[in-house]
């Protein structure tokens, strides 16, 4: 195996240990040690690969922004209509809570809560454009399909991304009273029924 | 050396494109490296009665207007002059977005075209004459740009064309090329209402400047402005879509842009601008000249 792809290979394993105990135990809790030790690396070594704990942490973001962003750029290069297209983006956003639930905790508990960590490199939608785009597109498309109602982006993009973001969050404090998948047709629902033209 | 003839034939014009000619700060020096047997303005040795005559020498043929093969001015088949001459002379030029694609005109008149093209499409004049074919869209042309062409056809000079037969040298950039509002698109940031040198005008005021082939801020108009250095947007006057509607607003879904730059996948659009979009630059954010200041300054 080539030098550069197992640097790459490593760098991806030590996002992903980092974003498992970020987002189980906190941002200020966890310590660059206590990362190095989950990984049976030294912690000279974990300095070679990300030089802080903040450059790692907006590593993170971007890492679980693009991954995100892959699924739904799926769904978006698929020829279904937008109601369609909001019930696969629920069910994949959903599946993913359930999956990999430390990828939409860190954005919660991590991303939303340490702006400090993150307004020096992570300004704005810089570390979330890999999500953010295909958000974008899948909005422009419905509109242009004449499927969704123009509207303002943010009053659209609150309205979905926050509906979920909510009950993923409810779903974490373990209140809600069914598995999370039991929402998925009432959601997607709701969801069209705001956006739709 | 004979100097190459020139006929200048008007199909259904508003005169616009002979008039911008005028404007040409070298315009008779230019004239003279021909020999101009017809214009509908300017007097020529020949009228347009002598013309349709069909029995004089051609070596450029100026079409301004939208054509149809039913075509009568004055009582006169002028569609037929034109196929004679276009037969004749060894190039023809289509001046201005009506005798390119249609242009305004053929809004009203299902019959109108262009002369070898019906918006993008090419109709049957095309086959007939695209090997001396040369289209100057634009509503109305530069004058530069036609005595570019004329210039080099005089001196023999080979005009690269693109595939709707546009010369590339003119019509190789988009309009948004040179702009001086370009730093204020990288950033996006709008001008905020009219009138003002700073701020870009594709995202809400209706600039079609980026998806619009043309050198108007390379080659400036009277030599010193455009129409976006100016503060008014690109009104896509050289693409076969003009005229549109609605040229003071920016088409958009959900505040997302419905016209891309030219062949810049939407993706990648929206990546750049969201990043771009995050960070403030102050110094694009600021008046350059502060004109309140300076009233204040006059009343002292």
């Amino acid at each position: 195996m080539a030098k550069l792809d197992k640097k790459a290979l490593k760098k991806e394993s030590i996002i992903q240990t980092a974003l498992q105990l970020f987002s189980l135990n906190g941002f200020h809790k966890t310590t660059i040690p206590d990362i190095a030790n989950s990984l049976n690396m030294s912690v000279g070594n974990l300095y070679n690969y990300f030089k802080s704990k903040d450059i790692l942490a907006k590593e993170i973001i971007k890492y679980t922004s693009t991954v995100l962003g892959d699924e739904i750029k799926t769904i978006n290069m698929q020829d279904i209509s937008s109601k369609d297209k909001i019930k696969a983006i629920v069910t994949i956003y959903f599946r993913m809570a359930k999956e990999r639930p430390e990828m939409i905790e860190y954005f919660l508990r991590v991303y939303l809560s340490h702006r400090e960590v993150f307004s020096d490199g992570c300004e704005g939608m810089t570390c979330v454009s890999g999500f953010i785009t295909e958000i974008m597109i899948f909005f422009d498309d419905g509109v242009s399909k004449g499927e969704l109602r123009d509207q303002d982006f943010f009053s659209a993009f609150g309205l979905f991304m926050g509906y979920l973001g909510g009950m993923v969050f409810l779903k974490g404090e373990e209140i809600l009273p069914n598995d999370i998948d039991y929402y998925i047709d009432d959601i997607s629902f709701n969801i069209y029924n705001a956006l739709k033209a | 050396m004979k100097k190459p003839s020139i006929i200048w034939i008007q199909g259904v014009s508003c005169n616009g494109n002979a008039h911008s000619f005028f404007n040409h700060p070298e315009l008779f020096e230019i004239l003279s490296n021909f020999e101009l047997l017809y214009h509908p303005l300017l007097e020529t040795n020949y009228t347009l009665e002598d013309i349709a005559k069909c029995e004089l020498e051609c070596d450029i043929l100026i079409v301004e207007g939208a054509y149809k093969d039913t075509l009568v001015k004055y009582g006169m088949d002028i569609a037929q002059t034109i196929q004679h001459y276009a037969t004749k002379a060894s190039k023809i030029i289509a001046t201005g977005t009506c005798a390119s694609y249609g242009g305004m005109f053929a809004l009203y008149d299902e019959a109108l075209s262009g002369f070898c093209y019906k918006k993008e499409l090419p109709n049957e004049n095309y086959s007939r004459y695209k090997d001396k074919f040369i289209m100057l869209p634009g509503c109305p042309i530069h004058p530069k740009w036609l005595s570019f062409v004329l210039l080099m056809i005089k001196d023999k000079k080979p005009i690269v064309l693109d595939e709707m037969h546009r010369p590339q040298e003119l019509y190789g950039f988009t309009v948004h090329t040179g702009c001086s509002r370009n730093e204020y698109f990288e950033w996006k940031i709008d001008m905020e209402g009219f009138g003002k040198k700073e701020g870009c005008l594709f995202y809400e005021h209706g600039c079609q400047a980026p998806y619009t082939r043309g050198s108007c801020n390379k080659i400036l108009w009277h030599d010193v402005s455009s129409k976006t250095i100016a503060g008014t947007p690109c009104f896509g006057c050289t693409e076969p879509t003009f005229p549109k509607t609605n040229l003071f607003e920016t088409k958009t879904n959900m505040g997302i842009p419905a016209n891309m730059p030219l062949g810049v996948p939407k993706r990648a659009y929206l990546t750049l601008t969201g990043i771009a979009k995050s960070f403030k630059i102050k110094r694009l954010e600021k008046r350059v000249i502060d004109y309140e200041d300076r009233e204040i300054d006059r009343k002292d």
